[in-house]
């Protein structure tokens, strides 16, 4: 468990905002900016925000389908950060992923089998009985009909679809899967259904993750590790259930506390323990100076401004888990009362 | 205020709403025989799958199938003692919109790209009060932006829906919803495309409004954690029906029906400590071109056939006193296995 499959350090991706004929770059939206984390053999990392906080654009940057504008990113000791298509084409064997939407992710107008038969045609796999067999083999792997490698995307449903996705992308038996909000578009059920799949998958085939989601009780369900992400910076990693514990960071707080509980019961102490964070996450293109959080947090200070918090143990906390804040919250501390508007009676 | 509080029917009742679509590949049964009522300051959760039916329900009782020539309605929906489903196209339009408003979930496609924000929501004011000048109407839209937590409101007013971020959007479609100060609040999904802080923000202020216009409140969602933390009643729907229904805290509490149980199962929570595993329903919902015969869950559920064939021939009826579900199977047969076997495992 301990060893690093991918490393990541400084990770930063830019991307230029150009103006005029002349296609003048006027500015950058930093949308990944300054990353330093790992992803350990066999372990699922959690990959949790909002959207526009650079997650997805983590993910992507993970499996080099984009280039980083700086940093490094190693996986399993080389150095992949800057690798050209044909160079990369041998970790495209060992890194795969699966896209949220399941409907613009598959073509059309390919059948389900030469969807899921093009990563073994591409990289050369030799398929001993026949690339037919060998995607039935994984039709029936992720609980599809293997008779159905002749229909095309639109005769299945959205978490049929999910599945199909799921199988090309263990048609390679890659170390490293990177989901990209692989169940947000799925019905509750289905969302069930497919969570267990992976679960499954990963027992069998070794398999580690990193699992992109903005749903955090999906997140704590299925992750080992957790990190947190506000706009493109990672704010606090730890341990799944030291996280959701001993939230640090007051944005972890916030957003824990946000989200509903399927309880009428505790309603009432659901929302008087609830943070409101009030206005919008601000632009990438401009962050704020310092503590990026430092606009919607109520325990800014001065020094909040001025100095951007290193993502550090803090506190007692044990050394996974780490948060990038210069007043992280202590347990029992009374967050509570931090709503803007009056608590209902 | 109403005639209907001295009256003995609720502020909105639907009776046996049925809503059917003709297409080419069959007739689409989209509501079949729903049954509900709602009083005024109270909040009704509609939970369900996609394709269960819940949205269009909702837009039956606005009269927005009357447009689709496809579209067949039937039943009765009684708001404050008038009946929409025979009513003229006329006084349906004078009610959309005034006495009953809707809240859509993409505020970027129920917004107009290439009006202001503002115009649009004083258009919507001056169509139900059409003696009042545009300076009023200007004054009462900011007034509105300003209620609903939108910073600037004079500033804000001019500009357009893509201006807007996504939560900032859906507070000033909340705003033109709530102009006409509407009696029934229809929210379709309001928070699906939001992010859980704003998410949060948004149910605040829509708990808020309520208590400030006491309106009638229908919420329609897939999420079970925003129905516990609104509604007073909640409806269950599968297939076009109305499965299981019941106050909130019952239905949380003691879920009757197998298909609530496995939504339930289905969700990690973070109140809870985590399972190993979760619970899902198996398979997936069904068309509704060809409903399975006898009761449309039996297909996925665990206990089908338990009690004879009846699941699979004989459509089970909605039945209890305030906490009502349609299931074959009898009340101390679903007591036991919802104690033994499914209250352990969520």
């Amino acid at each position: 468990m301990s060893e690093n499959l991918l490393e990541v350090k400084g990770l930063e991706k830019h991307f230029p905002i150009t103006k005029g004929l002349f296609k003048r770059q006027v500015g950058a939206v930093r949308a990944v900016d300054g990353i330093d984390i790992e992803v350990k053999a066999g372990e699922t990392l959690g990959l949790v925000g909002e959207s526009g906080c650079g997650k997805s654009t983590t993910g992507r940057l993970f499996t080099r389908i984009l280039e980083p504008t700086g940093g490094t990113i190693t996986f399993e000791g080389e150095d992949i950060s800057h690798k050209s298509v044909t160079q990369l084409r041998p970790l495209r064997r060992d890194v795969q992923m699966i896209f949220q939407d399941p409907y613009s992710s598959l073509n059309p107008r390919h059948t389900v089998g030469s969807i899921i038969s093009a990563p073994l045609q591409i990289q050369n796999i030799p398929t001993p009985q026949g690339l037919k067999k060998a995607v039935q083999e994984l039709l029936e792997l992720v609980g599809l009909n293997p008779e159905h490698y002749n229909r095309y995307p639109h005769e299945f449903s959205g978490g049929q679809r999910q599945r199909i996705g799921i199988a090309r992308a263990l048609a390679l038996r890659p170390k490293l899967i990177i989901a990209d909000e692989p169940v947000s578009a799925l019905d509750v059920s289905i969302q069930a259904q497919v969570v267990n799949l992976l679960d499954d998958l990963q027992r069998e085939f070794d398999l580690t993750y990193v699992f992109i989601a903005h749903d955090l009780s999906v997140v704590r369900h299925i992750s080992d590790r957790v990190a947190v992400m506000y706009l493109g910076k990672v704010v606090e990693v730890a341990e799944r259930d030291d996280l959701y514990r001993n939230p640090r960071h007051p944005y972890t707080v916030a957003l824990m506390s946000a989200v509903p509980v399927p309880d009428p019961v505790r309603r009432d102490r659901a929302q008087r323990d609830r943070v409101l964070l009030t206005g919008d996450v601000p632009s990438p293109i401009n962050p704020p100076s310092g503590c990026r959080f430092r606009t919607r947090c109520w325990k800014a200070q001065d020094i909040c401004a001025t100095e951007e918090p290193p993502l550090v143990t803090r506190l007692d906390d044990p050394a996974s888990h780490l948060t990038a804040c210069h007043f992280p919250v202590v347990e029992d501390e009374a967050v509570a009362g931090r709503r803007p508007a009056a608590t209902p009676a | 205020m109403s005639i209907g509080a001295t009256n003995a029917r609720p502020f909105l009742e639907i009776k046996d709403l049925n809503v059917r679509f003709e297409t080419d590949d069959g007739i689409v049964q989209a509501v079949t025989g729903s049954t509900f009522s709602l009083e005024k300051g109270k909040t009704l959760g509609i939970v369900g799958e996609s394709g269960s039916g819940k949205s269009v329900t909702s837009l039956a009782v606005l009269g927005l199938h009357r447009t689709r020539s496809n579209a067949k309605v039937s039943g009765e929906i009684w708001l404050d003692d008038e009946e929409l489903v025979s009513a003229t196209d006329e006084q349906v339009r004078k009610l959309r919109g005034g006495k009953m408003a809707m809240i859509f979930q993409d505020p970027l496609s129920a917004m107009h790209p290439y009006f202001t924000v503002g115009s649009q929501i004083v258009e919507a004011y001056r169509v139900h009060n059409p003696g009042v000048n545009k300076k009023v109407a200007r004054e009462r839209a900011i007034d509105m932006l300003a209620r609903v937590g939108i910073p600037q409101p004079e500033r804000r007013f001019n500009d357009y829906a893509h201006q807007f971020s996504g939560g900032m959007r859906q507070r000033a479609m909340i705003a033109m919803a709530l102009v006409n100060d509407p009696a029934l609040l229809i929210a379709d999904e309001p928070t699906t495309a939001l992010d859980v802080t704003v998410q949060a923000q948004i149910l605040d202020l829509i708990r808020d409004l309520q208590e400030e216009f006491g309106s009638a409140v229908i919420m329609i969602t897939h999420d079970l954690g925003v129905v516990a933390e609104l509604a007073d009643d909640v409806l269950v729907m599968y297939g076009g029906k109305v499965i299981e229904k019941g106050p909130a805290v019952d239905v949380f509490q003691q879920p009757q029906h197998p298909y609530t149980w496995g939504l339930l199962g289905s969700m990690p929570r973070l109140d809870r400590e985590v399972r190993d595993r979760l619970n899902p329903v198996k398979g997936s919902p069904p068309s509704l071109i060809n409903l399975p015969n006898g009761c449309a869950f039996h297909p996925r559920c665990p206990y089908a056939g338990r009690n004879g064939d009846r699941s699979f021939t004989e459509v089970p009826e909605l039945r209890g006193d305030i906490h009502k579900v349609a299931c074959h199977l009898p009340a101390e047969e679903r007591t036991k296995i919802f104690q033994q076997e499914v209250l352990p495992n969520l």
